[in-house]
Parts: C-alpha cells; sequence; structure tokens
C-alpha cells in the first residue's frame, strides 16, 4: 500500500500545513464567536499515518467517550473533516455558545442540534479557506454526529482495512475558562493525495510568482 | 531603503508575504527566519528596520518575540500577521504596540502598515 504513496516535499507539506494553519484558525474565530471566550490553538501537524495509528492520536489523551461532528468533502480534492471531543465537554460547549441563558433540561434537550450547528461553522470555516486557497471548490455534507471512540471514527468510513495510508492533520483546540478542549482532524484518503499534490504546487507556484530570484537571506 | 525582518515558521507564508513586499517596496532587503530565536540572533546581527511576526509558530509564538523585539528596539514598527484573528490576539498585539495584519496578507493591507512604519521612521531620524 504505502508504495503507492504519492511523496509530498518539504516545501509541499509546508504549504498544506501552513493552509491548514488558516483554515483552522478561522474555525478558531468563529468558535471564538460563538463561545465569547478565546480559543487556544496549537500548531497544526499533517502526517501520512495508518488509519489506525490516526485513530491511536485522537484517543490517547481521552480514555472516554468523544463526541465528534463529521462532514464529508467532495471536489477535487475528498475527504473527511471531524471536529472532536470528549463527550462530557459536551454540554459545557452548547452551555458556553447558549451563554448560560437555557436550564439544563433544555441544553440536554438541544445537545445534538446545537453540537451538529457547532461543527457545520467551525468545519465550513476551516474547509471553505482551505478550498479558497486552492481556488477549487468544494461540496461540503450536511453535519452528522457521531459518537465512540477514534478508532470508530477512522475506521468507520474505511472501504477497505484499518492499515490502510492516510493523509491526517491535525490541530488541537483549548477554551480554557470553560475546560473544554479537543481536535480539528481532516483524512484523506491516499487517492486524493495525487490531486491534492497538483493543487498545491498550484498554489505554490501562485504564491512563489516573480520573487524567486531575489529573496536575501 | 529599509531592511525588513520576516518571521514565520512556514515557507510558504515567507513566500507569500515577500511577493507582496517586492510588489510595495522591490528596493528594501529582506532578512527572514522561521522561529523565534532565530529571529533574536537575526535581529541582533543584521538591525533590521521593520518586522513582520507571524502568530502561531513552534516555540515561542508572535506576540512573545513581539514583546522581546520591542524591548530591544521600543522604536521599532512591528506587526503580527496571522489568520487567528480573534478578539484577544488582536488586543494583545494593539497592547504592545503593534500592527494586526490578517493573513493571508493583502497588499493593501501590507501598504498601510508600510506607510505608518515609513513616517514613524522618518520622524526619529
Amino acid at each position: 500500500m504505502l508504495s503507492s504513496t504519492v511523496v509530498l516535499n518539504e516545501l509541499e507539506i509546508d504549504a498544506l500545513t501552513e493552509m491548514a494553519n488558516i483554515g483552522v484558525s478561522h474555525a478558531a474565530g468563529s468558535l471564538r464567536n460563538m463561545v465569547g471566550e478565546q480559543v487556544l490553538l496549537t500548531v497544526p501537524s499533517v502526517a501520512i499515518v495508518s488509519r489506525s495509528e490516526a485513530a491511536r492520536v485522537v484517543g490517547e489523551r481521552d480514555a472516554d467517550k468523544l463526541v465528534a461532528v463529521h462532514q464529508a468533502f467532495v471536489g477535487d480534492i475528498s475527504g473527511r473533516a471531524l471536529l472532536i471531543f470528549p463527550e462530557a465537554n459536551s454540554l459545557e460547549l452548547v452551555r458556553a455558545v447558549t451563554k448560560g441563558e437555557l436550564p439544563l433540561e433544555d441544553i440536554i434537550e438541544l445537545e445534538q442540534e446545537a453540537v451538529a450547528e457547532i461543527g457545520n461553522i467551525v468545519l465550513n470555516g476551516c474547509l471553505a479557506s482551505m478550498a479558497n486557497m486552492l481556488q477549487r471548490s468544494l461540496t461540503i455534507s450536511l453535519p452528522e454526529i457521531l459518537r465512540g471512540t477514534g478508532r470508530d471514527f477512522f475506521d468507520a468510513s474505511a472501504a477497505a482495512g484499518s492499515e490502510d495510508a492516510v493523509l491526517f492533520l491535525y490541530i488541537n483546540f483549548i477554551v480554557k475558562q470553560r475546560d473544554i478542549s479537543g481536535y480539528i482532524a481532516i483524512i484523506m484518503d491516499l487517492p486524493a493525495m495525487a490531486s491534492l499534490k497538483t493543487l498545491i504546487r498550484e498554489l505554490i507556484e501562485r504564491t512563489n510568482g516573480e520573487v524567486k530570484a531575489d529573496v536575501a537571506h | 531603503m529599509y531592511k525588513i525582518l520576516i518571521v514565520d515558521d512556514s515557507k510558504l507564508a515567507r513566500m507569500s508575504i515577500a511577493k507582496v513586499l517586492s510588489t510595495l517596496q522591490p528596493e528594501w532587503s529582506r532578512i527572514e527566519a522561521s522561529n523565534a530565536d532565530e529571529a533574536l540572533a537575526l535581529f541582533t546581527r543584521e538591525q533590521p528596520d521593520i518586522a513582520l511576526l507571524d502568530f502561531n509558530m513552534p516555540g515561542r509564538d508572535g506576540l512573545a518575540l513581539a514583546a522581546e523585539l520591542c524591548a530591544l528596539d521600543p522604536r521599532m514598527p512591528l506587526a503580527l500577521i496571522s489568520a487567528n484573528t480573534q478578539d484577544e490576539i488582536v488586543a494583545r498585539t494593539h497592547e504592545i504596540g503593534a500592527a494586526f495584519l490578517a493573513k493571508p496578507v493583502t497588499k493593501r493591507a501590507l501598504a498601510d502598515f508600510l506607510s505608518g512604519a515609513q513616517l514613524r521612521l522618518a520622524a526619529e531620524t
């Protein structure tokens, strides 16, 4: 399987990471506006790993059950984007977004719908700014809520085995005052990688343009 | 003619800033660093006039670096460049006395910052 991997060079990985950084930063801005408090982000990480390794990364910190809002994207590149957090954070997230104005029973009733909408706004913000940078449009599916472990999320839609290599991009977010933390993850099957590489090369060429020759260090 | 320091962990981002800068001020010289430590070393060696700093970098972030540069040279015009446009980050940037530019940086936004920076630098000499 790995022998057919499309290899990204250093600058292409750099460009992909920077694109993810911009996408997730925009998404964090939307989340910040919803919860009304600063959202801290880690530096994004991009790697080609097996599905089970991706599941381990997401699952290792939180042994407890997780909630994920999941959206598939289709276009010149295809994959899935997930907003993942511990199930125990879910009510607090909804409480933060509704600014503490609702009684607990309403929050519980709203949870499913509210979490899906939060995910929808965050993931769309992230995917849309990545699509804009690549100058391609992506069709983004409606949000779907998954509950379980990292393994469930990443193996769930795998047509083939869990040892298949995927492009796995993730970033950690924390809302300190609310004690909410989670991940934004994007996962792409390797067949999507060849077109991704082409789009990233185009992005680099557009960025590089005419300054190639005169960079002084 | 000024010397401008660009700090970003992403080479693509540095290329992107350099491209906009080269259309605005083709004569200016650029020096580039990929993290805060490199930036401080370059600052000491090269004495740049203006600095453009990314926010989200491994190690110390752009705000920490801005504060350090500001302590070394309070008069140097600084801008933080980030896609992370959360109110808290913009506010902290302004508290340090630096400008905030949204990423990807536009020609217009960078031109406005550089005009202000040139005025400040000219006023000092």
